[in-house]
């Protein structure tokens, strides 16, 4: 009973009873009659092919766009670093977070991305690589710029500097007399 | 999570440290934010100083006078009536007489002391100090007029006298000073010296006093005339000749203590105390003549230890005895002696006042029952011969007074022309009351002129139940308040909402609570003065909230005075902060010569009340406070007496079982500064506690460590610091700009000691350069080793020092370039640097947390640094807050008597001429020669704290603040913030405009979002 089931064996088929009451479809006015959604015109059947795969290396092309555009903002963000300067203030610290924050939130969302170029056809594997390379990079250069503030724990004075004081085993006092 | 409190403490020294201008750059973040943070740091106020307005929001000044020991009314004319007093704390000071408030003040120095007070005229107060300086004073003003140094023998009996006649015509009576030997004639107007003869040298005779007869021009001069006998000399006022010399001997010795001298008879005692002499003085006879009367004669019961009082009587001399006053009249005529009161218990008797007529009045005061919470005396005034009383009267003092030990009589008259009475009297707690019409008119608390010792007890906690005045004002109300500041800000307000405001601030209800508060600024501050009087004063505005005269401190009949010497903090309950109370503990020296030899005391800080006390049959040496405490949260103590042997407090097995553990770890050290060495002792057995008295705690046998001698022909102990027992440090390490770590020294038995050339090893301006040298050592009190040593040649004392954490400031006199020096030492353990890699360090595999013992081995750096410096001090103290993090602040004591707070930052021996760009950043200082002092580092502000002796900080628990306290004659509190207040909004921060800017951007967002909305409906439509 499914509408395109016979759909190789006939040139065209009128459905005259619409057997399909689904949730979906119950709100859509039905087509008209005559009408099938899943008809091809078979003049445009070869061209299409072609415009598949135009569409395919299109949607690889962006894809490899998408993957690179955060060498862009590698860029700027460099830019914006060197700006910034080397001390701890304010500014600098917002640049550091933000250098460290975009690489991980594009990394979350590495999927929404890239969902708009991967079909059956094309695979988004190698431009997902690179962009997460890129973006690891970017966040190498954030953890970079936390270095050169001063903020990554990696001396022994980050681990020590809160380090409570020792406790004496012998205690002493006295001094001079009372009496005076 | 560690290196985030790492930053956020970063961050926190970065606001503390960084002093300069805030950058603060705006940047995407949000908004509401960013602009309350801007309107935070544009309304918080830098702390350092603080505006003319500020004065009395968060100190106090109070001033005192001390220990009255002269008074002299001033009631006669048309002028505000007054009275001037000198005191035992060399102050002079002219007070109202209506209110006991102090017109004008002069503290002289610690030696200067005032011998002898006089008014002249009715507008010259006249003072002699140690005998040669004669100082006239204007009334009005308290200006000084004149000042004269006469030539005298120091240590004899001294006088002023003011003189009938006027020598050198200038329309002012002129004076006679009469020190020793010496009579000195003295212009009235200028102080100019008219004459001075040396009795001694002519006539041979010592003058004890002058006496002026009613004939002008003349006096009597009458003192000892050797061993046994008396003279009477004729002195002209004129010209200073001594003519005249009459004198008469007696067959036994006389007491030279005192001689009773007025203007008909002077009465000397026997030094055996048997019999009296009466000695006429009649310008008509020829010889002076000696009436000599048994003692026995006139007391059945004369007492062990008879002696005449100085109390100048007229016509009559008064003895005591034991626990008697004996007042005998004396017929000026005849010279017999008739017995007029015999007194018991505790009197007081004024010297006479003539009123009209020749006649003259008299006060007693005698204790009279013991009340409940007041002490009784009745004050008597009787006439001229004693037999009649004009006035008789009740007075009810505190008993924390103590007993009445001085009394000053002043007469006015009243609306009926008849005599009315005033009488000021001095309190055993050295407080001045005046009496009038059997009220107390108005007392001063003087006895806080001399605190011994100050600590501090913490507030009872709000609890339910407990009665707190209503202080919170309703909602209106406290908007009202805002908006007025608010309007004071934008300079909106009228002069009277400018004053409304001031007013608000300055008696802010909260400060004054008798509970603990949030941020820990209300405290008791229990100060020990001289007298044996312990009070508590509270923070908010230094009212007394209790006082307490410690019952067994009080000198008693046959039993020895006490000295206070010490005040401990005895139990400061955490635990049990509800239901017990913080006790202190004093320690009290007797007088010696007793059995007794030093007194316990514990007193509850909250309800002023003494708890239990306990005579000691040794004398306390030296206390050492344990660092363990019991079940109910007591201190351990363990008092050193003078066998060395160590007793053990509290007297109990349960603290004793607690020693028993630690004693392996228990030293003391004492210094001996008379023969310049230093020892160490541990703790050895207990003795049998059968065979000792456990009222006098369990006792310790110790032994003798180490020593240290000092080379005592070159060097002299002149200052021993330790560290605050109960100072708390963060960290032990430091972290330097290149991400290095440092470990700080932090031993808690370091002792700082300084020692100077022996030769004048105070005196500045009379040592040789290079005679001089002062050398400083670091040394551990357990181990008696010397940490370090550092000799400075051609420098000398007085050296003040402070000791803090890992370093050490002090200060001394460079005497090649006559200017003040201070040196700072920072100590680093070398030892302690880690050897592990920062994976480990991560794992926390670490040994610095590990207990430290003084006899492991170290490796220590010390740094140091000098520069010179501007000022006399008198004390040094440093700042400490609840945990440790906030930077430090130097507090010295000057020697214009103000407090100047320092940061230590200026202390750091790693400043040099040209810091790097890191270094900078870390807030380092470029080195300078001397240490600069800007005017508004002063504490003390506008205020002076005469005769500024010690300074206490106490933490609050804002991390930020060092609550100080400063005391001397004068006392002083107030709030410090070495890093700024970085925990809390200043006191004048605006919250209305913060209100009103919150309420200003919701009213904006509305109506944004409402035209936003209008408008896009409107497109839509189009």
């Amino acid at each position: 009973m499914e509408r395109g089931s016979g759909r190789g064996a006939r040139k065209w088929a009128v459905e005259l009873h619409d057997a399909n009451n689904t949730s979906s479809s119950r709100d859509a006015p039905p087509d008209p009659i005559g009408f099938s959604r899943s008809t091809v015109d078979p003049e445009e059947t070869t061209s299409g092919k072609q415009k598949k795969e135009n569409e395919a290396n299109w949607k690889k092309q962006k894809a490899w766009e998408v993957a690179q555009a955060p060498a862009k903002n590698l860029m700027m963000m460099g830019f914006m670093m060197w700006m910034a300067g080397s001390t701890v203030h304010l500014f600098s610290i917002g640049i550091t977070f933000s250098a460290l924050w975009q690489p991980v939130s594009a990394l979350q969302s590495i999927g929404k991305v890239f969902e708009p170029f991967q079909d059956a056809k094309t695979s988004t594997l190698l431009p997902k690589l690179l962009f997460v390379a890129l973006n690891f990079a970017a966040m190498g250069l954030g953890l970079w710029k936390l270095n050169t503030l001063g903020l990554l724990p990696t001396h022994a004075s980050d681990w020590l500097s809160n380090l409570a004081p020792a406790q004496s085993v012998e205690f002493s006092g006295g001094g001079l007399p009372l009496l005076l | 999570m560690r290196h985030w409190i790492g930053c956020f403490v970063k961050g926190i020294r970065i606001f503390g440290e960084a002093r300069g201008g805030w950058m603060v750059v705006a940047m995407a973040s949000p908004r509401l934010l960013l602009l309350v943070v801007a309107v935070a740091l544009f309304l918080s106020s830098p702390c350092h100083a603080i505006y003319e307005d500020q004065v009395g929001v968060r100190d106090w000044h109070q001033q005192y006078i001390g220990r009255v020991k002269h008074a002299v009314f001033q009631t006669q004319g048309a002028g505000r009536k007054r009275v001037v007093v000198a005191t035992e704390e060399n102050a002079l000071a002219s007070l109202n007489l209506r209110t006991g408030e102090i017109y004008w003040r002069h503290v002289f120095g610690a030696t200067d002391s005032i011998d002898a007070l006089e008014v002249s005229m009715g507008k010259y107060v006249i003072t002699l100090s140690k005998g040669h300086i004669v100082r006239a004073w204007h009334l009005p003003d308290g200006a000084l007029l004149w000042e004269t140094r006469i030539h005298a023998n120091l240590g004899f009996n001294l006088g002023l006298v003011k003189m009938p006649v006027d020598i050198d015509d200038d329309k002012i009576n002129d004076l006679l000073v009469f020190s020793g030997s010496f009579l000195t004639a003295i212009s009235g107007a200028d102080g100019t010296l008219l004459w001075q003869v040396d009795a001694a040298a002519s006539k041979n005779i010592f003058i004890e006093k002058v006496v002026l007869p009613t004939e002008e021009s003349k006096a009597y001069g009458v003192g000892f005339y050797g061993i046994n006998g008396l003279a009477l000399v004729e002195i002209d006022l004129k010209t200073g000749d001594l003519s005249e010399l009459k004198t008469a001997e007696t067959a036994g010795i006389l007491s030279t203590d005192h001689l009773h001298v007025t203007k008909d008879f002077a009465v000397a005692l026997h030094s055996d105390a048997e019999n009296l002499v009466v000695a006429l003085i009649n310008p008509s006879s020829e010889s002076l003549t000696l009436v000599e009367t048994p003692v026995r004669s006139l007391l059945t019961n004369p007492g062990t230890t008879l002696k005449l009082l100085s109390t100048k009587l007229e016509g009559a001399i008064s003895l005591s005895s034991d626990d008697q006053t004996v007042i005998l009249a004396v017929d000026s005529s005849s010279g017999k002696l008739s017995l007029v009161e015999r007194l018991t218990g505790a009197v007081t008797v004024s010297d006479s006042l003539s009123v009209l007529d020749e006649k003259h009045a008299t006060a007693m005061i005698e204790f009279s029952v013991e009340g409940n919470a007041q002490n009784v005396f009745n004050l008597r005034v009787h006439g001229t011969d004693f037999s009649d009383e004009i006035q008789k009267e009740t007075v009810k003092l505190p008993s924390h007074r103590g007993l009445v030990q001085k009394v000053f009589l002043n007469a006015y008259v009243r609306t009926d022309r008849s005599h009315g009475f005033r009488a000021l009297v001095v309190g055993e707690d050295d407080s001045l009351s005046l009496l009038q019409q059997g009220e107390v008119v108005w007392t001063r608390e003087d006895g806080l002129a001399s605190i011994v010792e100050a600590t501090t007890a913490e507030l009872p906690l709000e609890r339910d139940g407990v009665s707190v005045a209503e202080v919170e004002h309703d909602l209106a109300e406290w908007l009202k308040g805002h908006i007025m500041k608010l309007k004071a800000t934008l300079f909106l307000a009228t002069p009277d909402e400018l004053a409304a405001v001031q007013k608000a601030r300055l008696n802010l209800a909260d400060k004054t609570k008798p509970t603990r508060d949030h941020n820990g600024f209300r405290k008791l501050l229990l100060v020990l003065t001289k007298s044996g009087k312990i009070s508590a004063l509270h923070t908010g505005d230094g009212h007394v909230v209790w006082s307490l005269l410690v019952p067994s401190l009080r000198a008693s009949y046959g039993g020895p005075a006490f000295v206070p010497r010490k005040l401990l903090q005895w139990q400061v309950p955490h635990q049990h902060a509800l239901d017990e109370n913080p006790v202190v503990l004093i320690i009290a020296q007797a007088d010696p010569g007793y059995d007794v030899k030093s007194a316990l005391s514990w007193v509850d800080a909250h309800k002023g009340t003494e708890l239990q006390s306990v005579k000691l049959s040794f004398p306390v040496m030296r206390v050492v406070s344990i660092p363990l405490t019991d079940s109910s949260e007591q201190r351990l103590h363990l008092l050193i007496d003078n066998l060395r042997r160590g007793h053990l407090f509290p007297a109990t097995e349960e603290s004793l079982a607690l020693f028993l553990k630690y004693k392996e770890n228990a030293y003391f050290y004492e210094v001996d500064d008379a023969d310049q060495k230093m020892h160490g002792y541990g703790m050895k057995d207990l003795v049998d506690p059968n065979l000792v008295d456990i009222k006098e705690g369990y006792v310790f046998e110790t032994e003798k460590l180490w020593s240290i001698v000092f080379p005592s022909e070159t060097e002299a102990i002149t200052a021993v610091v330790t560290r605050r027992p109960d100072e708390v440090s963060h960290t032990q390490t430091k972290v330097l700009p290149n991400r290095d770590v440092l470990f700080k020294y932090l031993n808690k038995n370091l002792v700082f000691v300084a020692t100077v050339t022996p030769k004048n090893k105070d005196v500045v301006g009379t040592a040789n350069p290079e005679d001089s040298t002062l050398v400083a050592y670091l040394i551990d009190t357990v181990s008696g080793r010397i940490l370090h040593r550092i000799s400075h040649p051609n420098m000398q004392g007085p050296v003040h020092a402070v000791v803090s954490e890992n370093w050490v400031v002090y200060h001394y006199f460079n005497l090649r370039q006559r200017r003040y020096e201070m040196s700072v030492l920072e100590i680093y353990d070398q030892s302690r640097l880690p050897d592990k890699g920062v994976v480990q360090l991560m794992l926390g595999q670490h040994n610095s947390s590990v207990p430290i013992s003084s006899y492991s081995p170290i490796n220590l750096e010390v740094k140091g640094q000098s520069y010179y410096f501007t000022f006399t001090l008198k004390s040094m103290a440093v700042t400490s807050t609840a945990k440790g993090i906030t930077a430090k602040q130097l507090l010295l004591g000057t020697v214009t008597d103000q407090v100047l707070a320092l940061d230590k930052r200026l202390f750091d021996p790693r400043r040099t001429p040209t810091p790097t760009p890191a270094e900078l950043e870390e807030g380092l200082l470029p080195l300078t020669d001397s240490i600069p002092i800007n005017p508004q580092s002063y504490l003390t502000h506008s205020y002076q704290v005469e005769g500024l002796r010690g300074m206490l900080t106490i933490p609050a628990r804002l991390e930020s603040t060092s609550l100080v306290f400063a005391y001397g004659l004068d006392l002083f509190y107030t709030h410090t913030a070495p890093s700024k207040i970085y925990d809390s909004l200043t006191e004048d921060f605006s919250y209305a405009l913060l209100l009103i800017t919150i309420i200003a951007l919701l009213v904006a967002i509305v109506v944004t979002y409402v035209l936003s909305e209008r408008r896009e409906l409107a497109e839509k439509w189009k």
